[in-house]
């Protein structure tokens, strides 16, 4: 049993404040995934995690232990770096053993368990090779199994695929989710990868500027944001915003189109993705200023309100930049967030 | 040195011809004209001094010069025997061997902390530093000549490697500084993921990936130590090191026994800087900052 | 916490040895040269202005940092291009010219004795050229310019390679795109030599002039091998009056004087070569 709990940690570099009282609980056995923009702090909360870093306030506890002021020896972690951290003066056969040896495990058991995550990883031919031999995902997979070898209650990632190529990115993410999901340990994974993070999680902690802005399953936050950010940082192309005013009692207007929305407020912010617009009467009226055919689907991108507004379309519809083009959005599919705070209503 | 052999590879590769000075046929002789002329003004002052120094005294004050050697080991021979040789040149040691220990048990630690910390105080410890560059060193020696009585460390190697320590510790400095940086902080921190105390990981990780570097600095603090003179002039009287026993005995010694102690001068320091020539971009590269 | 004072653990043997040996003693040598039974005096400073070799002393050191060091300059520009370009064989061309990098100013010096004693290799190559009948006796005391002249080559004999050294890494330093963007710009190779290369080599040219400048005015062994004490140079009359003359406050007053030009020498090069903020590679 392991799982974490992080109350009220807090982290400030000089007057940066990087991390702002972060509350958060990844249960035992759970896929947690840190997802952000870079400079969110989520990298900063992970090495809290992991001990690389002290907080300036807050807890951290690791399967009902307080660790927060312990070094990372003593959390039953193990970690996996964005540059691997794949010892140059080791061959793999060590750099996998290397945490054993440190706990002093007999030979026998150490030989057994580097063979078999080497295995697990289908690194044993590499065994005697150095960091220097191997190729960026020959590393990764290196630094992963001596990872698993050391059999953690927690494994923390910070950015693991990053510095892989676009199609090794999509093996390895693939044979990451099989193994972790079998060795049954904690996974903390950092990343700015919206797609990596969807395809991996269990849940999301999505974060920014410090703080965690929602935390849910993947379905969850693409389809219910929390908020405004969250909704423009996640999906691709991202959803689309358009300032609306009061028209009445629920009622609002959009760009020239009166809807039904929340009643809340004077003024509020409709968003709708872009693959929940259709082409269809009494919609947005919509100049069409760029075609981009990506093969399933053609993206339309046009001017709404004054405002750019993405759509993905049917790629059989025949249209062309001038055109004009009535969008009208899935009901189900409309949120609105607070024009002022950026929440959802 | 890495970034250097990262351009020749990339040269290597690059199969078009590089403009050279002129790129006709004339100017590449030039070019190759000019690095021959510029090896043989390096080298034929060093074979002269050791056509001396392998020659008899006869020969050595004999005139005209052969120029080459008679393979006759006369001078080498009344040098080594000659009274305070056998000496100067275990002071020497002696000296330069403490020199080395010191500014690297000195320096490399701070080296190391500059390399891994920020913390408030780190610029006045870099100006220090970089402030005994800035200083005429052997002119130390004076003060010190006095407080060395008064401490009893006058005449003695410690005393003299003291002072040869200030001269090196801004090289093991700096040096160490740039080496522990060549080391990633995400190694040192992997190991303290895997069960690393902070002294285990410097250890196992750190110690391993920068010890030809070390040992590089630490021939390097020898050399500085070998070479100074005018500190050592000072500062000894009878324990004299090499360099001070040669200019003592200078306007009294005959022709042969100075060159023969150049030799015994030369050929170890040439011995040593072929050891690390591969850090001398990183010496000189980092220490120029 | 630990870690907190960790680095300072570090730093300290490191900062307590340079406080109490080389801090402390520059201090006194300034208190050294203006202190007396009497207190407070000038009669140490006046002593050496008013000795006769005092005006010599530092006329001949001035003048010889002023032509060694631009001399050295050159020659290291141009073996640091001439390495720069090379492919074969760079890494052996560049230990050869490294060579000097190791020998003291004293091995130096005696190098060169061997070459322009009188019984030397200069005089026998003048005599099997026919242009001398007897050697000529080229370091006596009568003439004082063919011992400098020596010195000066034996200087830069030595003491050029560390210029070479700095300079090579910093060349290193500077991207290939900057030169290759000068030829598509139809930049010649010299005016790419004074335009790109020799600015940006700015940092490099600073710290090796400074360094090396400093060094010229400490110019100490290769003189009394080469001169004896005909050739008076402000070390050397440090050492007479430290060592012979054991009068070390008349010997701090002078080791005032080279303290003055190597601070005042840095400061000057530190303002002519200082590079623009935000203009660094």
């Amino acid at each position: 049993m392991a799982e974490i709990v992080i109350k009220g940690v807090a982290k400030s570099f000089g007057a940066f404040q990087a991390l702002h009282s972060i509350d958060l609980a990844v249960a035992d056995r759970e896929f947690m995934v840190l997802l952000g923009p870079s400079g969110c702090g989520k990298t900063t909360l992970l090495r809290i995690v992991a001990g690389l870093e002290t907080p300036s306030a807050g807890e951290v506890w690791i399967g009902g232990r307080r660790v927060d002021r312990l070094p990372p020896r003593e959390r039953g972690i193990a970690m996996v770096f964005q540059n691997y951290a794949v010892f140059p003066h080791l061959t793999v056969f060590e750099n996998i053993a290397f945490g054993l040896r440190m706990q002093r495990l007999p030979r026998e058991t150490i030989r057994e368990r580097v063979r078999r995550t080497a295995a697990l990883m289908h690194i044993e031919q590499l065994l005697d090779r150095y960091s220097g031999q191997l190729s960026g995902g020959q590393r990764q997979r290196v630094a992963v199994a001596r990872a698993l070898a050391m059999e953690p209650d927690v494994i923390l990632m910070d950015e693991p695929l990053s510095n892989l190529d676009a199609l090794l990115r999509l093996e390895m993410r693939a044979e990451l989710k099989g193994v972790l999901e079998a060795s049954e340990t904690t996974t903390v994974y950092v990343t700015h990868d919206q797609v990596e993070a969807m395809s991996l999680a269990d849940r999301i902690a999505v974060m920014n500027e410090g703080r965690i802005v929602q935390v849910s399953t993947p379905v969850d936050i693409y389809r219910n944001p929390a908020a405004r950010f969250v909704g423009s940082f996640i999906g691709n192309p991202p959803m689309n915003f358009i300032t609306a005013s009061r028209a009445g009692p629920g009622e609002w207007d959009v760009a020239g189109l009166r809807l039904t929305g929340p009643e809340a407020g004077e003024r509020l912010e409709f968003a709708v993705r872009p693959e929940d617009l259709e082409v269809g009467p009494g919609g947005f009226q919509a100049a069409v200023r760029v075609v981009e055919p990506l093969g399933p689907h053609t993206l339309v991108t046009a001017e709404v309100g004054g405002r750019l507004f993405r759509a993905v379309l049917d790629s059989d519809l025949a249209v062309g930049p001038g055109d004009e083009l009535s969008l009208l959005p899935k009901a189900d599919r409309v949120r609105w967030f607070d024009a002022e705070t950026g929440e959802a209503v | 040195m890495r970034r250097s052999g990262a351009r020749r590879a990339a040269g290597a590769r690059n199969d078009a011809p590089r403009a050279v000075v002129g790129s006709g046929p004339a100017g590449r002789f030039l070019f190759g004209a000019s690095v021959v002329l510029l090896c043989v003004w390096v080298l034929v002052p060093i074979y002269l001094l050791l056509v001396n120094a392998l020659s008899s005294p006869q020969e050595v004050t004999g005139f005209p010069k052969r120029f080459v050697p008679s393979f006759d080991f006369g001078s080498i021979r009344f040098f080594a025997s000659f009274a305070g040789v056998a000496q100067a040149l275990w002071n020497s040691i002696a000296v330069a061997a403490l020199t080395m220990v010191m500014s690297l048990g000195l320096g490399a630690p701070a080296g190391y902390a500059l390399s891994r910390f920020e913390f408030p105080g780190k610029e006045w410890f870099r100006m220090i530093v970089v402030m005994t560059r800035a200083f005429p060193l052997p002119l130390l020696a004076l003060p010190l000549a006095i407080f060395f009585i008064r401490t009893g460390l006058d005449d003695t190697a410690l005393g003299l490697a003291v002072v040869h320590t200030v001269l090196a510790i801004p090289f093991a400095t700096l040096i160490t500084f740039s080496l522990f940086s060549g080391v990633p902080l995400e190694l040192e921190e992997a190991a303290w993921t895997l069960g690393c105390t902070r002294w285990q990981a410097f250890h196992k990780v750190v110690l391993p990936l920068v010890l030809p570097g070390i040992a590089a600095s630490a021939v390097f603090a020898f050399i500085v130590s070998w070479n100074e003179v005018f500190a050592a002039a000072v500062l000894t009287v009878q324990n004299r090191t090499l360099p001070a026993f040669l200019v003592q005995s200078l306007n009294v010694s005959p022709l042969h026994l100075k060159f023969a102690g150049g030799a015994a001068l030369v050929v170890p320091a040439l011995v040593f800087i072929f050891a690390v020539r591969r850090y001398l971009f990183a010496m000189w590269g980092i220490a120029s900052r | 916490m630990r870690a907190k004072a960790l680095p300072y653990l570090l730093v300290l043997p490191a900062t307590l040895f340079l406080l109490v040996f080389f801090v402390y003693p520059a201090l006194q040598i300034g208190v050294l040269a203006v202190s007396g039974p009497e207190g407070l005096t000038l009669r140490h400073l006046q002593t050496m202005a008013g000795h006769w070799k005092f005006g010599p002393a530092l006329r001949w050191t001035l003048l010889l940092a002023a032509v060694v060091v631009p001399v050295q300059l050159a020659l290291a520009l141009g073996m640091a291009s001439i390495v720069d370009r090379l492919k074969a064989g760079r890494d052996t061309v560049l230990y050869v010219f490294a060579i000097p990098l190791g020998l003291s100013d004293l091995a130096a010096g005696i190098i060169w004795l061997a070459i322009f004693e009188q019984s030397g290799f200069l005089n026998s190559v003048l005599l099997h050229l026919g242009v001398i009948e007897r050697p000529v006796l080229f370091l006596g005391y009568q003439n004082v310019w063919v011992i400098f002249l020596a010195v000066v080559l034996a200087e830069v004999w030595r003491a050029t390679a560390i210029v070479m050294v700095i300079l090579v890494s910093g060349m290193g330093l500077i991207p290939k795109e900057y030169d290759e963007a000068g030829q598509v710009f139809g930049a010649s190779a010299w005016q790419r030599f004074t335009r790109i290369t020799l600015p940006l080599l700015r940092p490099s040219l600073q710290s090796a002039l400074i360094l090396r400048t400093l060094n010229a005015f400490e110019v100490f062994a290769v003189v009394i091998a080469l001169g004896g004490t005909t050739l008076p140079v402000l070390m050397g009359e440090t050492y007479q009056w430290q060592f012979m003359l054991r009068d070390r406050n008349v010997a701090a007053a002078y080791a005032l004087v080279i303290l003055g030009i190597s601070v005042a020498s840095t400061l000057f090069y530190l303002r002519a070569l200082r590079v623009p903020r935000g203009a660094t590679l």
